[in-house]
């Protein structure tokens, strides 16, 4: 068994620092690079990309990245684990693999893991006795299952782990927790068990450090920001992970970043709930056994953690159709730039309702005022306010009347308040709204399938 | 004396759904007991009035220094349906930190 191995978060979401991961693997000693890709909504446009092509439906940064960081992981042996294979892991291993040939690799394992789409078995789980009701709102799917882009069950840490003991180099991976992608090396290194709850946690709580990237590492760091250094060259954050379940969150020394007691327990207490219960389908972690010690040198160490035995269920996220959004914006300068923009937006909301249009909501707001903290925000004088951006944003099921909206927008500033710019982008184009739909799943209904593919 | 949370702690906020989760996280121990007392469910509900719709729950990690919100109804329906300009709540971590207190209980 190793002492320890190192775990680097090469991506924090779909969108972050291309180059990220590559830092990642040249800049110092890494074992696995792990890549989240998906957030909710991002299965169901890769659903839509996949309908318009059968090769398309992942994360497509993936083949382009491989190309510049295989060569050096293959010699190295530093494995890497995504769940950008989004909606067709299949495809994006292909893709890989032509990478591969393309570079005169000699081998190529990859292992897949499948069966988290559901989206064409909800009739057979519907009539099992499963109606994935929403979490939040109890309401059955049934109603729904037209309109569905996409529908996901979120799988943990072991099918990874079977794919590695296969000798996988690279796993991808379908809708898997973000957490279950660090977590799994450890389980494969230091042979930990399905029921080692502590040291499930404890990889899980790891993940959860990882998950978001430089998060964890002086990126949107509300502490003292200003002393994170080299921010233009920020650092991804890195596990070193021991058997006995001790983890130590660190950076590559020659990255910029930070990583200090303060910059961890933010992206601790990130998008959590009851924090005694952080339910992965692995185990049950418990935020409020996690002990913190600033080591110095962006080295913090995370210990003592506790879990419990995971539930019988799995999440499953799905997607669906609902309706269409626009924003427009213009913005107003001094003087009296607010009451400009007031102006403006009733003379719009006018415009909008003698067009008899139809909006499920119009959200109007005052960007540069007061549009991130609303009745918090300070009051100021009219005369103190240099410019203000008017923001308003409309939603509604009739694609009409969304169109129609984004045509009223440029006239304002010929036929308006005065003082007004910023109408450079064109008229705003509806866009179709997806609805997140979060569901339990019994365990038993739903397999995870490891499939391997080789150059 | 009053003071403003921001002096005392910090912390990061996000979505969960329609709700917003705000984590807070003090400094040192005499700023989480300060939290611990001032910080209540109702405080923050109060807070938020305008913005928070629902109900704010709310729960101690005293091992980090550090309570966790969680205020329901809050995003103008979720991250993808909402059409609010901070949709994911990603700036509501920085509006509690404005909260006035008293830091001699």
């Amino acid at each position: 068994m190793r002492e320890s191995i190192r775990i680097a978060s090469g991506q924090g979401f779909w969108g972050d620092l291309i180059d990220a991961p590559v830092k990642q693997v040249v800049s110092g000693k890494i074992d696995y690079l792990v890549m989240d890709y998906l957030a909710e909504v991002t299965m169901s446009i890769l659903q839509k990309q996949r309908i318009k092509n059968p090769k398309l439906g992942y994360a497509r940064d993936i083949p382009e990245l491989m190309r510049k960081i295989l060569p050096q992981c293959i010699e190295r042996n530093i494995k890497v684990i995504t769940n950008g294979g989004g909606v067709n892991p299949v495809a994006c291993a292909e893709a890989v693999i032509e990478v591969a040939k393309s570079l005169n690799l000699k081998r190529l394992k990859i292992g897949l893991v499948l069966g988290d789409d559901i989206k064409d078995r909800i009739d057979e789980i519907i009539s099992s006795g499963c109606h994935l009701n929403n979490m939040e709102t109890n309401e059955p799917v049934d109603n729904y299952k037209e309109k569905l882009l996409s529908a996901n069950v979120y799988f943990g840490a072991f099918p990874i782990v079977e794919a590695l003991k296969s000798g996988a180099d690279i796993v991808i991976t379908g809708r898997t927790t973000d957490t279950g992608l660090t977590l799994a090396p450890m389980i494969y290194e230091f042979g930990w068990k399905e029921k080692d709850y502590d040291l499930l946690s404890a990889g899980t709580i790891a993940g959860h450090i990882l998950e978001c990237g430089a998060q964890a590492s002086g990126g949107n760091f509300l502490g003292d920001w200003q002393s994170v250094d080299n921010m233009a060259d920020i650092g991804f954050p890195i596990a070193e992970a021991y058997p006995s379940g001790e983890v130590i969150i660190t950076k590559h020394a020659s990255l910029g970043g930070k990583v200090s007691y303060e910059t961890v327990a933010e992206q601790l207490v990130y998008e959590i709930g009851d924090p005694s219960e952080y339910i992965t389908p692995d185990c049950i972690a418990d935020f409020t056994s996690i002990r913190l010690e600033d080591l110095g040198n962006d080295r913090v160490r995370v210990y003592n953690i506790k879990g419990k035995p995971e539930t019988e269920f799995y999440k499953v996220s799905c997607s669906y159709e609902s309706g269409y959004s626009a924003v427009g914006s213009l913005t107003y300068s001094w003087p009296n730039a607010l009451t400009k923009a007031k102006a403006a937006d009733m003379v719009l909301r006018k415009r909008l309702e003698n067009l008899k249009l139809k909006f499920d909501e119009i959200r109007t707001e005052f960007v540069g005022f007061n549009s991130c903290h609303g009745p918090l925000s300070k009051q100021l004088k009219e005369d103190d306010i240099n410019e203000v951006m008017l923001r308003v944003a409309v939603r509604s099921d009739d694609y009409a009347s969304v169109e129609r909206f984004g045509k009223e927008i440029a006239p304002l500033i010929l036929t308006g308040p005065p003082a007004v710019t910023g109408f450079a982008g064109g008229r705003p184009k509806p866009s179709e709204v997806v609805a997140y739909w979060p569901a339990l799943i019994p365990k038993k209904l739903v397999k995870p399938e490891i499939k391997i593919m080789e150059l | 004396m009053k003071i403003q949370l921001r002096q005392i702690a910090h912390g990061r906020s996000g979505d969960k759904g329609d709700a917003a989760n705000i984590g807070i996280i003090a400094y040192d121990d005499k700023g989480y007991n300060i939290i611990k007392k001032c910080l209540t469910a109702e405080r923050v509900k109060e807070h938020f009035k305008g913005i928070c719709f629902g109900e704010v729950e709310r729960y101690e990690l005293p091992n980090l220094r550090a309570l966790n919100f969680l205020l329901h109804n809050t995003l103008g329906g979720g991250g993808t349906v909402s059409l609010k300009h901070d949709a994911q709540g990603k700036t509501l971590a920085a509006a509690l930190l404005r909260m006035e207190i008293d830091d001699d209980l």
